[in-house]
């Protein structure tokens, strides 16, 4: 065997939540009207354009998930031996990134470092001046010549392989669609210009443009250069902003499914068994929520930063040990974060308990646990949804924010906050090191962005009091006007007509 | 008189759906001045639209696409909205249906009455308070002065209908638009609320545009009436015209669908069908589909308008000069067939299936931080009544009086204070939560709101058989070797026809049935696991008249059917008079009066019954009939007067009752009252 699997507990989890949005999407196509309000997210162009990014997003982070440990190669002895370094698939795939380490700062596209350094001449005599790079600009005899027409030719490269890709994904997609609908091809694209096909396609192909450039250009350029510069040891900061993508996604997703259970089971309690049941858990979640947050994750990391310090051999490898740490810091973070969603499903579950058709179940006889779980949780489970979604981005700043102060991730893993956590003495510099922040900030944004446009079309499609028709109702609209104001023209004609 | 308003060919959209829908289609109406002008129609044939469009505020997605609306020459439609601003309010005012809702929760009355004083007099200070106590006075707020400076909260909904006519008079309007206002209002206070509205009319000469479903409150207010059916005017006429004369056959179903005294030994006369969608496009009359009369004509060509009598318009070819004669020379609402008289009935009636006991439930006010009970609000307060086998009794009285609370208190929903629920011989209260498991497949009940009545996640299936997996009531096998799972489909199957319902319906969700559809469904839910009793708790006051008696015809039809016993809650005296075999009238949480349904419709002998049955609003032309006016609103049961709960509104009050609660007097074996006027056992 050329590795070993390695199932880290928070991969565990993700694929545990990656089975359950399965099983979700199944139960979902099978009922019609769980079905309806997810047609109408489908209908909106901000939230499938923004979900194209997340598709992303979330295909970088299960690449980074899956973990094994690649084999040693020793010669004479027959017995395997596995490296104690845990790789995942998007190591192995942007192994160039991962191992051109160079010595310290350099900046975008440089093929010099960013410091001066005291270099012996052949001759003896000693110069300082700005080195090469090891291996960014490499291959370039002159670069002060040479570099920004190399830049711009594998640009162009770039753009050209991602324009040419992103035709075929418009080909196959516009192919499938004709198929579907039999319809012809001419007439199927002409459709996903216009915008009148079902699902925004022409949103989702503008987006998968822009990205399918950049990803090009990316591509083509990273081979060659350290297209977001390198960080203090050498480190490619493009690899790093790629690798902070999952500890990102692990915070958001992990910690809804920690808090779920307790905002679940407490806020359909409190609202629907009411007296002393109630009064327990808001003293509960009062008191919680009335504690800073802050302090009460830093106490809860800081605890178990000493327990895992003196215990060294519970883990394996450094992976393990930053694992876990992320893993703690999604349960303290969902233990602290339940108040608010159980605070919104108390007050719904109250509302629901006195529906007509709850009374009814009573009239039944129909047990507790049947209510709750047949009534209630299904005509609540549109707020869990809108809330969790809207909560991701909270999360991913929160983490960052953490990191920041210090009670965040394991410092050998890499994640935004942590960057942004190093980028505060490297702005300080001078001259200033601004890359590391900027791509931190950029993809974060990204990130966060994309999830809020999407948890806001997740919140319009599921919320009963917005009407999603606007694009057609206010095509219609117009329709209406302009038959209107051109009756009228004939009406005019008409009474002109008779008038002389 | 001088006209007033002229609406000529009118058509708003809505574009709510994937279809445009087309909300008014050519309506034209004229009002003259110091006239009520009445539009009568069903929920959704566009009665409100049209208001909205005078008044033009339409919701965002409407759109009026033609027409012209004229307010004593003015065409409204033509107007900047900054002028429309002068007219709202000032030319043009409307009061809503929920009074509740329309007045602003964080402001005084007299501030939201000022405003409009501010808005189109100009009048602060000094002046506007004295005007704001003016008009006040003039709807008849007690104490004015006082409670002028007091939140909508402060207020009972009568009184707060009372401000918000108020409000709409501060601008001196020349035309009261009136949307259902006394739709939310028990019956006593709506005969104040009209009374009131009567008077302000005859008072300032304003005109009123009065929007109802409720052919009663036409018969009392209206000078014209217009039938709105489908997004059209159908018939138009003047009141007496109109009830003496109603020409067109979708009038003759309404009024045939009534419930009444006299038409108890049949079913009520329904409307097959329902409305059609109005996003489609009409070629002939709109009624064709559903009308008795219909012949080819009237499927492809849109009725003009026929004159019947001067003045008496109607949209038919039946009474088209060109196609009368071709058209069936009567037209006659077709009665509903008679139905079998209830054998059960006669024969059990004797005994009785359901006996309580001096019922009460008591619910605690708490106070302070250790939840102190400070008092308790009696919402039934000693309630006693039988309901025999196969029979109905009608448990009658406002709103706010407890009638609910009994039936839910019954079906232990709600646990009793005290009291005794004898069902069958079996004591119901304090029995444990398994116990009374047992028997709860005979007793169910059926809810006024058909839509917040099913579960909207479950399909319907899922929804009829909930009980019948939870009682363990399990359909008759069709053969030996059926399994049980497709006995019960079959049952759900049987379920479905007996309400009335094609099978296939069963795969679908509740949101895609119209209320009177959910209404059966929700029937049906109730008789899958074959009760007895069935507590119907206002059945059918969400619903429009036609609907209500489809309804009514298919419980009766149970009873007959089944010999199911209803206890029949309802403050709607005409279902009580078609339905009921006995009367119970509950007033502040116990029941003043009780008999036989002849006997207290007939001749009722507590006063509180007396101006109960004489604020209902009489369906005739002429029926003139001397209203007992009550002062007052109902009293919180938190706090219920001493003595009898009824003296401060009594209008035969005397000094005993203010001490003592009357015991029983006796009329007959079956006829009971609560009142010191008769004799005491």
């Amino acid at each position: 065997m050329l590795f070993k699997p390695v199932i880290l507990w928070t991969d565990a989890l993700i694929y545990l939540l990656v089975m359950v949005a399965l099983v979700f999407v199944w139960y979902v196509r099978r009922n019609e009207h769980m079905l309806v309000p997810w047609r109408r997210v489908g209908h909106s162009a901000s939230g499938m354009a923004s979900l194209t990014v997340l598709v992303f997003f979330m295909s970088i982070g299960l690449l980074d998930t899956v973990h094994f440990r690649p084999a040693i190669e020793n010669g004479s002895n027959s017995e395997k031996v596995y490296s104690v370094e845990v790789l995942s698939l998007l190591d192995i795939i942007a192994t160039p990134l991962r191992t051109r380490v160079e010595k310290t700062y350099s900046a975008p596209f440089a093929a010099h470092l960013y410091a001066r350094e005291t270099i012996e001449l052949p001759d003896g005599a000693q110069m300082r001046e700005f080195p090469r790079l090891q291996f960014g600009g490499a291959h370039l005899q002159d670069p002060a010549t040479q570099l920004t027409n190399d830049v711009a030719e594998r640009a162009t490269t770039g753009l050209a392989l991602g324009l040419l890709s992103w035709c075929l994904v418009l080909t196959l997609l516009s192919v499938s669609l004709a198929r579907r609908d039999s319809a012809t091809l001419s007439f199927t694209l002409s459709a996903i210009r216009r915008g009148d096909t079902e699902v925004p396609w022409n949103a989702v192909l503008a987006t998968l443009a822009l990205m399918f450039m950049s990803i090009g250009v990316a591509l083509m350029l990273s081979t060659h250069y350290h297209i977001f510069g390198t960080d203090k040891v050498g480190q490619d900061v493009f690899y790093q902003s790629l690798k902070s993508i999952r500890t990102g996604l692990v915070i958001g997703t992990l910690t809804t499914l920690m808090m779920l259970p307790f905002a679940l089971l407490l806020g359909i309690m409190a609202g629907y068994f009411r007296g002393w049941v109630d009064d327990v858990i808001q003293y509960i979640y009062t008191t919680l929520s009335s504690i800073p947050g802050v302090l009460l994750i830093a106490a809860a990391v800081l605890m178990m930063q000493v327990y895992m310090e003196t215990h060294p051999e519970l883990f394996d490898t450094i992976a393990a040990r930053a694992d876990l740490r992320l893993l703690f810091l999604c349960i303290i973070l969902g233990v602290t974060s339940w108040t608010g969603l159980c605070r919104l499903l108390r007050g719904e579950t109250l509302k629901l308990r006195e529906m007509e058709y709850i009374q009814a179940a009573h009239a039944f006889g129909v047990s507790h646990w049947r209510i709750i779980s047949r009534h209630i949780l299904p005509n609540v489970m549109h707020i869990v949804l809108i809330a969790t979604v809207m909560d991701f981005s909270g999360l991913v700043l929160a983490e960052a924010v953490l990191s920041y102060v210090g009670v965040g991730v394991d410092p050998s893993m890499i994640s935004f906050g942590t960057m942004i956590n190093a980028a505060r003495l490297e702005m300080a510099r001078e001259p200033m090191v601004w890359w590391a922040l900027l791509s931190a900030f950029g993809f974060m944004f990204a990130l966060v962005l994309s999830a809020n446009l999407f948890a806001d079309a997740v919140q319009d499609a599921f919320n009963p009091r917005v009407r999603t028709w606007p694009l057609q109702a206010r095509k219609l609209q117009r329709r209406g006007r302009e038959q209107y104001s051109k009756d009228k023209t004939v009406e005019a004609e008409i009474k002109g007509s008779h008038s002389p | 008189m001088n006209l007033l308003l002229q609406i000529k060919n009118l058509q708003t959209l809505l574009h709510t759906g994937p279809a445009p829908v087309m909300a008014v289609d050519g309506l034209s109406l004229q009002i003259m001045q110091g006239e009520t002008f009445a539009l009568l129609g069903e929920s959704g044939c566009g009665k409100s639209m049209t208001a909205l469009s005078v008044m033009r505020l339409l919701p965002e997605t409407g759109e009026i696409i033609a027409g012209s609306i004229r307010i004593g020459g003015e065409d409204l439609l033509l107007l900047p909205e900054a002028d429309m601003r002068n007219v709202r309010g000032k030319r043009i005012s409307m009061i809503f249906q929920e009074p509740m809702l329309s007045l602003n929760p964080v402001m005084t009355v007299a501030e939201q009455i000022g405003e409009v004083l501010r808005r189109h007099f100009n009048l602060r200070g000094v002046a506007q308070h004295q005007r704001v106590l003016e008009i006040l006075n003039q709807v008849g707020i007690p104490d004015a002065d006082r409670r002028m400076e007091e939140y909508p909260f402060q207020f009972s909904g009568g009184m707060k209908q009372r401000v918000m006519i108020a409000m709409a008079l501060a601008g001196e309007p020349e035309l009261l638009i009136a949307d259902e206002p006394t739709t939310a209002l028990d019956v006593t206070i709506q005969a104040q609320v009209l009374d009131l509205m009567r008077d302000l009319q005859k008072r300032s000469g304003m005109s009123i545009l009065l929007i109802t479903h409720d052919l009663g409150v036409v018969a009392e207010m209206a000078h014209k009436v217009a039938v709105m059916y489908a997004g059209q005017i159908i018939e138009m006429a003047t009141r007496e015209e109109f009830f003496h004369n109603p020409s067109h056959p979708y009038s003759h179903k309404l009024f045939a669908s009534l419930p009444a005294k006299n038409k108890r030994d049949r079913g009520l006369a329904v409307i097959s069908g329902t409305v059609p969608p109005l996003s489609r496009e009409f070629i002939g009359c709109r009624f064709a589909d559903r009308c008795d009369h219909a012949w080819d004509l009237c499927r492809t060509t849109m009725p003009g308008w026929s004159e019947v009598t001067s003045g008496h318009q109607v949209k038919c070819h039946l009474f088209d000069q060109d196609n009368g004669s071709r058209a069936p020379s009567s037209v006659k609402a077709v009665e509903g067939t008679p139905q079998r008289a209830s054998v059960l009935q006669s024969d059990c009636s004797i005994l009785e299936l359901l006996r309580v006991t001096d019922l009460k439930v008591y619910f605690p006010i708490q106070k302070g931080l250790m939840k102190r009970v400070v008092g308790h609000v009696k919402a039934v307060d000693g309630v006693s009544l039988t309901i025999p086998r196969g029979g109905t009794l009608a448990l009658v009285g406002e709103s706010g009086c407890g009638k609910t609370t009994v039936g839910k208190g019954i079906l232990q929903l709600i646990r009793p204070t005290a009291g005794s629920v004898l069902y069958d011989g079996l004591e119901l209260v304090g029995l444990e939560r398994r116990q009374l498991r047992e028997k709860r497949a005979e007793f169910q009940i059926i809810f006024q709101d058909p839509y917040s009545s099913l579960n909207p996640r479950m399909r319907i299936v899922d929804i009829i058989e909930e009980g019948m997996n939870a009682l363990n009531v399990r359909g008759k096998p069709v053969s030996a070797g059926d399994k049980p799972s497709s006995s019960e489909r079959w049952e759900v199957d049987a379920l479905l026809q007996r309400v009335g319902l094609p099978p296939e319906t069963k795969w679908r969700y509740p949101h895609e049935f119209s209320g009177g559809q959910r209404q059966r469904i929700a029937i049906a839910r109730a008789l899958a696991v074959n009760p007895r009793l069935l507590i119907c708790d206002e059945p059918t006051s969400a619903l429009d008249v036609s609907v209500q008696a489809q309804i009514l015809n298919l419980l009766k039809e149970l009873q007959n059917g089944l010999g199911l016993s209803y206890l029949f809650i309802t403050h709607n005296i005409s279902v009580v008079e078609y339905l009921a075999d006995e009367v119970a009238v509950m007033y502040l949480g116990r029941i003043v009066e009780r008999g036989s349904m002849d006997e207290v419709m007939g001749s009722p002998q507590h006063p509180y019954t007396q101006a109960l049955l004489s604020a209902v609003p009489v369906i005739g032309p002429d029926l003139k009939r001397e209203v007992i006016r009550l002062h007052g609103d109902l009293p919180s049961p938190a706090n219920p007067p001493a003595g009898c709960h009824f003296h401060p509104r009594c209008p035969k009050v005397m000094p005993v009752c203010h001490e003592i609660y009357p015991e029983a007097s006796s009329f007959s074996f079956t006829h009971t009252a609560h009142c010191h006027l008769y004799t005491q056992k």
